[in-house]
């Protein structure tokens, strides 16, 4: 069984994200909006390892090391300026969406486990984890053209 | 005659549940005003959101009073002390910007139009060729006429293509826009004034309404006084008029409205106050929001908002049994930073009891501004004209058809830019032209020791038009002198949807000219074609500028296709008003049906907490299909910030004020009975920093400091207020003295509504006693001590 090792893909790369979240904060904290919504997602993000412990103790979780292949880390600090800010919530998205798939995976495990409380904590979490990702592309969409047509 | 400045709602003319309001005509004259000689132009009062119908006096091409109109259906012949006093005297002021002023040499110097308009236009072309039209801003207002809105939407969105186009309504309106899109899937205000007439119970959220609009606080007041009075529910934190005469006073936590509202919801399911015939056939969500209110017991809701459980139960109680209710909603939830969430629980209680569409069972998502309303529609803020879907590819057809252009040309790539991040590009040095019009945003903005750094820059190209040198004007490149009400003709909506014809009364000073005027003469000089190489423009008049907005609203929820000027000058009308419905329409979703289906909605709305949009696929699951939406959401604590700040700040209207004071200030009488700034401190944090009436105290946040004379108010501990009106174009002595040098650069995630109800601060002493406060003595500002 090897479902620890999608706990462990969970459990890292949300932490990647909320850790991401807080360097986007603090980097770009002259863009109001931007900053309050990620110190929320963070928090969001930590919620989601918290709702996951249950689970670990259960099936326990291995943390893979593949630093030769495409993993979640977090952004070590923030670009500047508008197309920097665009490059990081791109980053944010692709971080997001990597979190998504694995709650995917994870979510269908369940299923074929019959594991309700892993049902339960997934359909929590995911959704939540789908609406970070339906913020980052409207904030992206409503960057876009001002960051790479006039941004200075 | 009564002294309309202390005797701010005048004399009461009760009434019972289902009679007409009485009628009581108000009128000022000017001490020289011949009665015999006076002629009357018919108008509407643009201080507020009411817009209350009267008649301007004018004798020798002078305006010299004002007199209420009986028949009129906001009114019925009133006036507050701000519609008697401000409009007329203010007209006359001595300090009427009356020519073009261009900035050299680092001085504003007179010019004349045309080298001001041949500059704009060099500057305005310049720009599109270096950068295209990202590179231009307009930040506008809630003060112009319908007319004016469309013709520079018409201009920004068809003629350059921006997607920068907002106005001050973002700070006034902008939530309550955003709750009835959210819930209802378009914009409208469901309710009518009239509501006040028959409700048996009336809720205010964050509605200071004997304030902020004296004339409607008089209409609930003559309830209040007659046989079958109804009760009323305040929510404020503040012990304003409002709350004295409730039966209920919940002065919640700044912040906390939807532990509150959730509480309520609650209550409502809990008790079987649910009307699940009607949530059944007109809603979906309604499993969302009974799982996300069971975690609001009024205990728990009492803990998080500091108010007894039991005034939370007694409130609920009265919204669960009252066979009629009225709810109204203004900035004490709109400018908080779950600002679109509370309100959107309000329209959730409503539709939980199936209290829409009925007499005395309204609505009324309040507006501040007296035109808002029009801006919203016509599309100069951050909307589209006729309250189309800029994700809706039909709607944006439909508008490129109807201004001749190419459907790319319509910017509707994302939202429209709000006004918050318009300021941000102007920051940066992306928008290099920013156009403001009728609005002081060094004053009104929050933190302005950065709005007023930003907008001195060298990069930035500033154009200010205006009626009066504000101190906005005073940092402009440019400042254009526009005429005002009274001085020019046009149409205006008023937050319960009544349209109402203003008329010329006089002519404007000097060379000042109409707003409109102005924004044709650009459009000209700019040489703004349609694809066919016809003008873009092709009215060039109010009227012809009504007419074409009328083509725009044809068959969207705000249609004027029945309305003209003729008609509007036998009287006000609500719209919509077509073919179908000729004498306007009292209340919207009478029916229990609503503008939600896809191809029809405003918006396909937003998730609350982050503001992400939904998508068009995620909305077709949703299938609201002419069901509202229930949109739940949990109470989140605000983001305060740190440091030693263990006060909140809030900051609002005052009875006899408006805006920066540019009109009232200028109104001898008005300006004497609050000539300057004060902050209100509650007895037990006066007693607790050892401070006395009239004491100066210093203020300070994160942000800045103000030094303000002290008055101990009413309101809860913990909690300061500062009238938002005053910056120092009247006192250059003191140019630190506006409430925002100390507010947060922070907005609701849905409206982006800024949190000017939020401000972390701290108060210390800063001199003794100078006498007292230049407060109010008859409003929430009333010192404390005084009874009731
Ligand atoms: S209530 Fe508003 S519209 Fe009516 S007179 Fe007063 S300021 Fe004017």
């Amino acid at each position: 069984m090897h479902i620890a090792t999608y706990l462990g893909l969970l459990h890292g790369g949300e932490n990647a994200l909320a850790d991401t979240y807080d360097v986007v904060r603090t980097g770009h904290a002259d863009e109001a909006g931007i900053a309050h919504t990620c110190r929320l997602l963070a928090a969001q993000c930590r919620a989601h390892v918290n709702a996951l412990a249950p689970i670990v103790e259960r099936y326990g979780e291995h943390r893979e090391d593949e630093p030769d292949r495409l993993h979640a880390e977090a952004l070590p600090e923030a670009r500047t300026g508008g197309v920097g800010l665009l490059r990081d919530l791109q980053d944010l998205l692709l971080l997001a969406t990597l979190v998504d798939c694995s709650w995917t995976a994870v979510c269908q495990a369940a299923q074929a486990l019959h594991d309700h409380e892993l049902i339960a904590v997934v359909a929590a979490c995911q959704g939540e984890t789908k609406v970070q990702q339906g913020w980052l592309t409207t904030q992206l969409k409503a960057a876009a053209p001002q960051a790479l047509l006039v941004a200075r | 005659m009564a002294d309309r400045i202390s005797d701010i709602w005048g004399a009461r003319t009760p009434y019972a549940a289902g009679q007409e309001w009485p009628v009581r005509v108000d009128e000022q004259l000017a001490p020289d005003a011949d009665p015999g000689r006076v002629r009357w132009v018919p108008s509407a009062c643009v201080l507020c959101s009411n817009g209350c119908g009267c008649d301007i006096a004018v004798q020798d091409g002078r305006m010299v009073g004002v007199r209420g109109h009986a028949a009129d259906r906001i009114s019925h012949g009133r006036l507050g002390p701000k519609g008697l006093f401000a409009g007329w005297q203010a007209a006359s002021a001595p300090d009427r910007l009356r020519r073009p002023q261009v900035r050299r040499g680092g001085r504003l110097v007179e010019t004349s139009w045309d080298e001001a308009m041949g500059l704009l236009t060099a500057t305005s072309r310049r720009l599109l060729d270096e950068g295209g039209p990202l590179t231009h801003g307009f930040y506008t207002t809630g003060q112009l006429f319908l007319e004016e809105y469309y013709t520079l939407g018409v201009i920004g969105k068809a003629g350059l293509g921006t997607p920068h186009m907002d106005g001050n309504t973002r700070l006034c309106t902008a939530t309550a826009a955003a709750a009835l899109k959210e819930t209802f899937g378009c914009d409208g205000q469901p309710g009518s004034y009239a509501d006040v007439d028959s409700a048996d119970a009336i809720f205010l959220y964050g509605h200071n309404v004997a304030e902020t609009q004296t004339v409607l606080w008089a209409r609930i007041l003559d309830r209040l006084a007659g046989p079958d009075r109804p009760a009323l529910v305040c929510v404020d934190p503040r012990r304003t008029n409002v709350a004295d005469a409730a039966e209920v006073h919940l002065p919640i936590r700044p912040g906390t409205n939807v532990a509150l509202l959730n509480a309520l919801i609650h209550e409502v399911i809990r008790t079987g106050a649910v009307e699940s015939g009607y949530v059944a056939a007109h809603t979906v969500g309604f499993d969302e929001l009974a799982r996300t209110a069971a975690a609001y017991p009024p205990e728990e809701a009492a803990r998080i908002c500091d108010v007894p459980a039991a005034d939370i139960r007694r409130a609920a109680e009265i919204f669960c049994h009252a066979p009629r209710v009225l709810s109204t909603v203004l900035q004490g939830v709109y400018q908080s930073h779950q600002a679109t969430a509370a309100s959107c629980q309000v329209n959730n209680l409503h539709l939980l009891r199936g209290m829409l569409g009925r007499p005395g069972c309204g609505l009324l998502q309040m507006n501040g501004q007296p035109t808002s309303e029009n801006t919203r529609e016509c599309g100069a803020d951050g909307d589209l004209p006729g309250f189309r879907n800029w994700a809706n590819q039909t709607h944006i057809g439909e508008l490129a058809k109807l201004w001749r252009v190419d459907p790319m040309v319509i910017p509707h790539w994302a939202e429209p830019t709000h006004a918050m991040q318009i300021i941000r590009y102007a920051e940066q040095g992306s928008i290099r032209l920013l156009w403001i019009v009728g609005t002081n945003p060094v004053v009104t903005l929050p933190d302005v020791a950065r709005i007023r750094r930003l907008l001195a820059a060298e990069q930035l190209f500033v154009i200010a038009q205006d009626c009066f040198p504000t101190e906005t004007t005073e940092l402009a490149d440019l400042v254009l002198p526009a005429a005002m009400w009274g001085e020019k003709e046009g149409t205006f909506t008023n937050t319960d949807r009544t349209v109402h014809h203003s008329g010329k009364a006089v002519d404007p000073p000097g060379e000042a000219r109409a707003d409109l005027d102005i924004f044709l003469d650009y459009a000209h000089r700019m040489d703004l074609r349609d694809r066919d190489g016809g003008p873009l423009i092709r009215w060039t008049d109010p009227e012809g500028a009504f007419t074409a907005w009328q083509e725009c609203s044809r068959g969207r929820p705000c249609d004027y296709t029945g309305l003209s000027y003729a008609r509007l000058r036998e009287g006000p009308v609500q719209w919509p008003c077509d073919d179908a419905r000729p004498g306007g329409t009292e209340r919207l979703y009478t029916d229990g049906f609503f503008p939600t289906r896809a191809e029809q909605c405003e918006t396909y709305g937003h998730d609350l907490l982050t503001g992400a949009a939904v998508t068009p696929e995620q909305y077709a699951l949703l299938r609201p299909d002419g069901r509202a939406v229930l949109k739940a959401a949990h109470y989140l604590r605000p983001d305060l910030g740190a440091g030693d700040f263990p006060l909140l700040l809030t900051t609002g209207r005052t009875a006899y004020h408006f805006h920066t004071r540019t009109k009232t200030a200028r109104a001898p009488h008005l300006n004497a009975a609050a000539p300057a700034p004060w902050v209100e401190v509650s007895t037990a944090d006066a007693a607790e920093l050892g401070l006395a009436e009239g004491d100066l105290a210093l203020v300070e946040s994160a942000r800045g400091a103000v030094r303000l004379p002290v008055r101990i108010a009413r309101g809860r501990p913990g909690v300061v207020f500062i009238p938002f009106h005053y910056g120092w174009w009247d006192d250059p002595a003191d140019p630190h003295r506006a409430a925002n040098e100390l507010t947060e650069t922070a907005w609701d995630p849905v409206s982006k509504q800024p949190q000017f109800k939020l401000a972390a601060v701290r108060l210390s002493r800063a001199g003794p006693d100078d006498g007292t406060a230049p407060a109010p003595a008859q409003t929430a500002s009333a010192a404390a001590g005084r009874e009731g």
